[in-house]
């Protein structure tokens, strides 16, 4: 077995290479964690976190009507913007894995999807303002189409605003992992199937989705989590005529209420977390990705 | 189904209007913003332009108008390039580690994966509470340095992943039969080799600093980054200046990917001309 000889005799002392990754790791995110959550357990008053061991934290935001509603409109967002870049992100990557020849224009192609998510999110954002703003380029081609005659109000500073910004700068996520996936797919399984007699939409069906889910999978994960997790898109784009879990917990910081604002964190780490799981639990990521 | 077969399917002029689609509803709103970064003195925050001028960019360097602009700028390019340089030989170093099993890298690789995707703002807040119990000021190279790099090593580390999965080990194989020790076979084989992975590292590892702002807001300490000063002017600044530092911004996120992909395309061209025969699978 070479390989496996190969793999033995190198690279020395090879799970030490992996100490400053851990270490970095575990001073950045597994402290921090965990002084969170003791801090949610925390009492407070106007200029100090008092350690004590308190539950108030926890039971008043259980016991706000707030919390839900807030859940609740994350929770809508992050199932819209799902939808969408799953279709954008599938829809996209098959178009460019399955008919764009030769290997470099896909490539190109591939590139010029990516190269927005190297560049400014906030950035990106504002730049629907002027484009969707009252006076904005969209309603002032639809008045000059003769379409509308007044311009359409529900553009900006809303919730179709906030989710077309999520779109746009999250949909890079849910494409460059399902790419990667049905990139890999070997082109003599799908011309088995439609020697078989498979129709187009058969074999999407039953080859290209099954073979892209570790991609659907990892796209999903990346996308949910991030909107759950956002606060600046809803604080701009809705003009403040909306809120997000995160964005309440910002404000609480703002007024250096860090234990509610910790325990409030808990939470959302805890619904993050049960959904992240529960894809992963029908789709074994980490076997597909380093396996 | 797939081309080859000279006339194109109807799904192909289906599929290819959709791309188009989506990628002029990436680029069409950000082309909007660098034209208006050029309105006029007179002009507003939307079309028409009134004239065409450098007066926002100007502006932006007037310090009470925007804030500090330049010191922001120059911390932030330092702080990218320091998160960088870890993130390349840190996510590298893992990469390594994780090519075989090793006791604790489950634990190693799902801590990455929450690290990527715990919410920003959220790792911010723990960072900023850990440097508060320890007593030390929070700063852009110390507690702001690491709470970016909780984002951009699993980045660097899933990026590893997929260089490493199309990586062949019979070169580290032919290096050790011709006599060469773990170091040579390293730094002259499997890192070469790399190299195009590794700038991908580096791309992302710049890039995702520069831009960084969620987990940077709570733990910056007193001197803000350039994503901290536009975020602030987001809520306070209503003219095109705004514009123009993100046309500004952007412009060097452009020349960062440029040289990037550059250096990756100069290096496989070099390497399918000299290596016809040694070619890497595909």
């Amino acid at each position: 077995m070479p390989v496996r000889r190969s793999s033995t005799w190198w690279p020395p002392f090879h799970h030490l290479l992996v100490a400053p990754l851990a270490l970095l790791l575990l001073v950045f995110f597994g402290v921090p964690l965990v002084l969170v959550v003791a801090v949610s357990f925390f009492d407070f008053d106007q200029f100090n976190i008092i350690p004590t061991f308190v539950l108030t934290n926890y039971v008043e935001l259980f016991n706000s009507r707030l919390t839900y509603t807030l859940y609740a409109n994350t929770i809508k967002y992050a199932v819209i913007v799902w939808a969408v870049t799953l279709l954008i992100g599938f829809t996209v990557s098959y178009f460019l894995v399955f008919h764009v020849r030769p290997f470099l224009l896909q490539l190109a192609l591939f590139l010029l999807c990516t190269v927005p998510f190297w560049t400014s999110n906030v950035i990106r954002m504002i730049s629907w303002i002027p484009f969707l703003g009252r006076h904005g380029i969209f309603n002032q081609s639809l008045i000059a189409l003769g379409l509308v005659d007044h311009p359409l109000e529900f553009l900006l500073f809303s919730d179709f605003a906030v989710v077309i910004a999520y779109v746009h700068l999250f949909s890079l996520f849910m494409i460059v992992p399902i790419f990667n996936s049905m990139a890999r797919i070997d082109p003599a399984v799908i011309e088995a199937a439609v020697d078989a007699g498979a129709g187009r939409f058969r074999v999407i069906r039953e080859v290209v989705v099954p073979l892209s889910k570790t991609g659907i999978a990892m796209g999903s994960i990346f996308v949910v989590a991030l909107v759950m997790g956002d606060f600046f898109v809803v604080k701009i784009m809705s003009g403040g005529q909306s809120a997000s879990v995160v964005l309440a917990m910002s404000n609480e910081i703002a007024v250096l209420q860090y234990p509610p604002a910790a325990a409030s964190a808990v939470g959302l780490l805890l619904v993050v977390t049960a959904m992240v799981v529960g894809i992963m639990s029908i789709v074994d990521v980490r076997r597909e990705l380093s396996g | 189904m797939p081309p080859g077969s000279g006339r194109r399917p109807w799904t192909f002029y289906a599929l290819a209007a959709f791309f188009a689609l989506y990628v002029l509803f990436l680029y069409g709103p950000m082309s909007a913003i660098f034209i208006l970064s050029f309105q006029g003195p007179t002009g507003g925050l939307t079309f028409p332009m009134v004239g065409v001028s450098l007066h926002w960019f100007g502006a932006l360097f007037e310090q009470q108008r925007t804030g500090d602009f330049a010191g922001s700028f120059t911390r932030s390019i330092a702080l990218a390039v320091i998160v960088l340089s870890i993130t390349v030989v840190v996510s590298v170093m893992a990469g390594l580690a994780f090519r075989r099993r090793f006791l604790g890298s489950t634990l190693v690789f799902y801590m990455a994966i929450f690290s990527l995707i715990i919410p920003g703002l959220l790792l911010g807040l723990g960072v900023g509470l850990t440097f508060q119990f320890l007593g030390i000021k929070p700063a852009w190279y110390s507690s702001a340095l690491g709470a970016q790099l909780t984002w951009t090593l699993p980045f660097g580390l899933l990026i590893m992943f997929a260089v490493f999965s199309r990586f062949n080990p019979a070169y580290e194989e032919a290096a050790r039969d011709l006599g060469a020790g773990p170091w040579q076979t390293l730094w002259n084989v499997v890192l070469p080799i790399l190299l195009p992975g590794i700038i991908a590292v580096a791309l992302f590892g710049f890039t995702l600093s520069y831009d960084e702002f969620p987990r940077t807001l709570i733990p910056i300490g007193s001197r803000n980054t350039l994503p901290l000063e536009i975020w602030a002017m987001t809520t306070n600044v209503t003219s095109p200046a705004l514009y123009a530092l993100g046309t500004l911004t952007t412009a060097v996120s452009f020349v960062v990917i440029a040289v990037a992909l550059t250096s990756i395309a100069v290096i496989q061209r070099r390497r399918t001309r000299r290596g016809a025969r040694t070619d890497a699978g595909d």
